[in-house]
């Protein structure tokens, strides 16, 4: 290989010799002494062609990536854990500012603006929830729900957990794989809590035969899976309290320039996405979680994600940022540390920080509001076509479930002619929820115009025809 | 080049939470066509506004943009150790802001993802072939998610054979990342740790020893951090083999073995590559990240679902329909995004460029090595081993910090006053005194690392001649030493700034007492 690699700067042969003279090493084979012959593959690395040449690799990647269409071509209304919400451009600069980009972990001085923004994050976040203690992010709201339900267990020593019948899947599969499956003496049994099939809230009566002294954490979301806004939160957490209980509230911080903070109605820990905050949906790379409660002790001890605090510097009057209970982490306590703590998605959480300063208290109250009237818009036009319900008519935020059993066709059937004519049509909740029937879950959010939702109401009565 | 001070900027940026004027807008929205106020259910509409701030789309940019220019974050040399800095092509960067990566759904069709779905298998097969395995997937999301995934396929693996109660326990060394004994106490695993011998690793009888009809798994990295090879690594996955246990090979440190061995030919079961380390995604300052777990086709039934598969037509899709799947440890398929840019980067560089890398990174190693062992107060761990080291070496300021009182903290501290990124120490337990360990890997040049070697040796003069400086530097950094001891205290920790306002309140009301 004659010409250097763009990426390595010692690929140039003179140099390579002169280190090896420096060190007095015979060969760079020579190097790899320590790896036993026997060791060392027989065969030769089959990779594809390399692509040295930026205009070589980017004409490849393009044509990869033409393939897919996106959300951006299409009219999409999937939900359902991934959130197309509008991205401001500054988001995307800042993140993709070369010292964020490439920090790895600095000190607290030479990476101060990178811990700064991190502080700002969990500040402007612990405003949205209510919530004097906030972690840095971890890696989904799955997962930040699957850590609180353990931190639960870690306090109170019980090992039931009681969650919402009508959960997203694949929230729910990955809260069952924290709380360990069967046969595991630490196991955490996931119950489920049925929900009223009037209005889709929680049946308290159900949830009342279920609350006992084992019961670790009760965990609920608002909005739910199904977008319904649950109203009985302060009577839910006042029996699961009464239980000895403590209650784990799941939400979109989107929702909270209108929604009631989950500790208004009782919540003890608060979790939820941070993707809808600036984040793309990135086929599901957006995705990213939080853990927030009250600052007590109790709690804080217990946290096991990376914790940044406010602190004071040499210069007087100064602030400074750094790390907070680190020691009880994996990386202080190895196996005695709280689950574990790794990489997670601290450049998303700068994204976060952007998007939050931007939006300010009337931002949120304004997308929640355009929000809360666009989706209930489109419900009402869609429950109106022939053959097609809404099941929910109220009390919803962004998402709501269309029953098409009356007409006839599948949601399957429904969706593929909708694809046919550029549009993504909502979730397909029959084979989730099957009691439910043939309905999908749709989302409307800021980015949805009058015109859209028109389009999909008068694409889906030319399909239903 | 020469060792140089260095300043960096300092912008005496307010937190964000004081900024901002009331009625200012960063961001606004169209009006709503219909009145949203009664749309809100009795009880649940929020009582107070957040007290966020409210400031132009100007002020935010320049906020942050003063935040960005206060980070180092790699803007000098970084031989930040066990994390192999590698160059995150930019070209990467900008396909992932392109519709086509960023709006893409991950409930949306197949077919409407084929290219992306095309990325996926395609990387999977690069990855087959670098370790031998038979089936990978990227839903963990990150190096200790991946660990955390083996643990999940252990306990599916061993359930479905009837022994999930009996093998109850799981083996690491001491020296493999904290990521593996946590994960498998996270699982429910109890922990056996065994201790580095006279060689650098634990001996084969200490291995033996903790085998038994109890032994769900090994997990484990080769090379460790201080750049020892264990020579006897295909007799501990034999015999672990033989106990009826899984071996896993935790590949954080793959940079200096890639291209020469498999960890399937080394007889492990399952291994675990970081798609943000060794194959070029950015860091982020930790994530978004991806783990690529891979493993043989006996544990391939037991993988996360779902799994991007390539149809007899040569369509794409995802196979959701797999029984006996420990079903997921992170929602959707991972983070793409981050394969894409790994993809990128395996094309960009090929097989031979991949071995080239390697040979770069332990060559650099070694010449580092050199460099630095020829600076008075740096010792190496494993002193006495002859044979060269694998892509890093784990050295101590111990004999500096007898000499001046001075240890890796406050010089790593000192080195960033030279434009240097302080260097990674060691995880815990610390088993070298003042521990520090660079890896310079395929992107440094040499005049980075010789710059960086010079740094240090100043900075370890400096510790002797005027130990006052280097014991209160940084001196050019956005603010001075942070006191580290509040965010200890419940009584002055603050990780919001509710928190803080609430805390410092209270600490003024004392003083004025």
């Amino acid at each position: 290989m004659t010409i250097a690699h763009p990426w390595m700067a010692n690929s140039v042969p003179a140099i390579k010799q002169a280190m090896l003279r420096e060190i007095g090493a015979p060969s760079i084979e020579a190097l790899f002494e320590q790896i036993p012959a026997e060791h060392r593959t027989a065969h030769d690395f089959a990779l594809p062609p390399a692509l040295r040449s930026e205009p070589e690799l980017r004409r490849h990647m393009l044509s990869l990536l033409r393939k897919n269409t996106s959300c951006e071509e299409n009219l999409s209304f999937l939900g359902a854990g991934i959130w197309q919400h509008h991205v401001p451009a500054i988001c995307d600069e800042i993140a993709g500012r070369s010292e964020f980009l490439t920090s790895v972990w600095g000190t607290a001085m030479s990476d101060h603006g990178r811990n700064q923004a991190w502080f700002e994050f969990a500040s402007q976040l612990g405003e949205l929830v209510a919530c004097d203690f906030v972690g840095l992010p971890v890696y989904s709201w799955g997962c930040a729900a699957g850590n609180a339900v353990r931190l639960a267990s870690r306090l109170n020593g019980r090992r039931r957990v009681l969650v919402p019948e009508w959960m997203d899947p694949e929230r729910l599969a990955v809260i069952r794989q924290y709380c360990e499956p069967e046969g595991m003496p630490n196991r955490i049994a996931v119950e489920l809590v049925a929900q009223r099939a009037a209005d889709g809230l929680i049946d308290l009566d159900d949830l009342r035969t279920k609350l006992n002294d084992g019961v670790t954490a009760v965990y609920f979301e608002n909005p739910g899976f199904l977008g319904i806004i649950e109203t009985q939160g302060a009577e839910i957490a006042r029996l699961a309290h009464a239980a000895g209980a403590e209650v784990i509230v799941g939400v979109d911080p989107i929702s909270l320039g209108v929604l009631a903070p989950p500790p208004d109605y009782g919540a003890d820990i608060v979790v939820g996405t941070t993707q809808t905050l600036g984040a793309h949906m990135s086929a599901g790379g957006g995705a990213g979680g939080f853990i927030a409660s009250r600052d007590e002790e109790r709690y804080a001890r217990e946290y096991p994600t990376l914790n940044i605090s406010i602190t004071t510097t040499r210069n007087p009057g100064e602030h400074g940022f750094a790390l907070s209970l680190s020691h009880q982490s994996s990386y202080g306590m190895r196996e005695q540390g709280k689950d574990w703590t790794g990489n997670s998605v601290y450049l998303t959480a700068i994204a976060n920080a952007v998007y939050m300063s931007l939006m300010g208290p009337e931002g949120f109250a304004e997308l929640g509001e355009l929000v809360l009237a666009r989706s209930h818009d489109a419900a009402r036009r869609l429950d109106a076509i022939p053959g097609v319900s809404v099941r929910w008519k109220s009390g919803f935020f962004r998402e709501f479930v269309v029953d098409f059993s009356a007409t006839g066709r599948s949601v399957a059937q429904v969706n593929a002619a909708l694809l046919k004519r550029g549009i993504f049509g909502g979730k397909d909740l029959s084979a989730d929820i099957p009691a439910l029937g043939q309905c999908a879950l749709f989302a409307v959010t800021e980015v949805h115009a009058p015109e859209d939702i028109a389009r999909l109401a008068t694409t889906l009565e030319e399909i239903l025809r | 080049m020469t060792a140089k001070l260095i300043h960096q900027a300092r912008w005496n940026e307010p937190v964000v939470m004081e900024m901002g004027v009331a009625g200012r807008r960063g961001v606004v929205f169209p009006q709503p066509e219909t009145d949203a106020a009664a749309l809100i259910p009795a009880g649940m509409r929020r009582r107070t506004k957040p007290a966020l701030p409210e400031m132009t789309e100007h002020d935010v940019l320049r906020h942050y943009l003063h935040l960005s220019q206060q980070v180092l974050g790699m803007m000098g040399v970084s031989l930040f150790g066990t994390c192999t800095m590698k160059y995150n092509p930019r070209l990467s960067e900008a396909l992932g802001l392109r519709p086509q990566m960023a709006e893409i759904h991950p409930l949306q069709p197949a077919a409407s993802i084929q290219g992306l779905l095309e990325i996926v298998h395609n990387f999977d097969l690069i990855l087959r072939e670098l370790s031998g395995m038979d089936q990978f997937v990227f839903q963990a999301a990150g190096g200790a998610d991946a660990a955390y995934t083996h643990t999940c396929v252990t306990r599916g693996y061993f359930a479905a054979k009837g022994e999930l109660e009996q093998r109850n326990e799981i083996i690491t060394s001491i020296q493999a990342h904290p990521c593996n004994p946590a994960t498998a106490a996270t699982a429910g695993f109890k922990v056996v740790t065994l201790m580095l011998e006279e060689n650098g690793y634990p001996s084969i009888d200490a291995l033996k020893a903790a085998l038994s009809p109890r032994t769900a798994a090994l997990m484990i990295n080769n090379p460790d951090d201080m750049g020892v090879y264990n020579p006897q690594i295909r007799e501990w996955t034999a015999l672990v083999k033989q106990a009826g246990g899984l071996a896993f090979y935790d590949h954080a440190n793959f940079n200096g073995v890639m291209g020469r061995i498999r960890a399937r030919e080394l007889g492990f079961d399952a291994c675990m590559f970081m798609l943000h380390k060794t194959f070029g995604g950015p860091k982020g300052g930790g994530g978004p990240a991806v783990g690529a777990y891979g493993c043989s086709a006996e544990l391939a039934p037991f993988l996360p679902k779902p799994l991007v598969v390539k149809n007899s037509d040569g369509s794409y899709g995802l196979d959701d329909d797999r029984p006996q799947s420990v079903g997921k440890v992170r929602e959707f398929l991972g983070n793409l995004h981050i394969v894409m840019r790994a993809y990128a980067w395996a094309r960009a560089m090929g097989a031979d460029g991949i071995k080239e890398a390697a040979d770069l990174a332990v060559l650099a190693n070694n010449y580092m090595e050199k460099k630095l062992l020829a600076i008075p107060g740096v010792a190496r761990s494993n002193p006495e081993a002859k044979t060269w080291r694998m892509e890093m070496t784990r050295y101590g300021l111990g004999p500096l910090k007898e000499e001046t009182g001075l240890g890796v903290v406050e010089v790593g501290n000192r080195m960033t006053d030279y434009g240097i990124d302080a260097p990674w120490l060691s995880h815990e337990p610390w088993v070298v005194p003042e521990p520090f360990t660079p890896e310079a890997g395929e992107l440094w040049s040499k005049e980075d690392i010789d710059l960086w070697c010079e740094v240090l040796a100043k900075v370890c003069d400096e510790a002797r001649q005027d130990p006052e400086l280097v014991r209160t530097a940084p001196h050019n950094a956005p603010i001075g030493r942070v006191d580290s001891e509040a965010p200890e205290d419940p009584a002055r920790w603050a990780t919001t700034w509710r928190a803080y306002q609430r805390k410092h309140a209270a600490t003024r009301a004392r003083a004025a007492e």
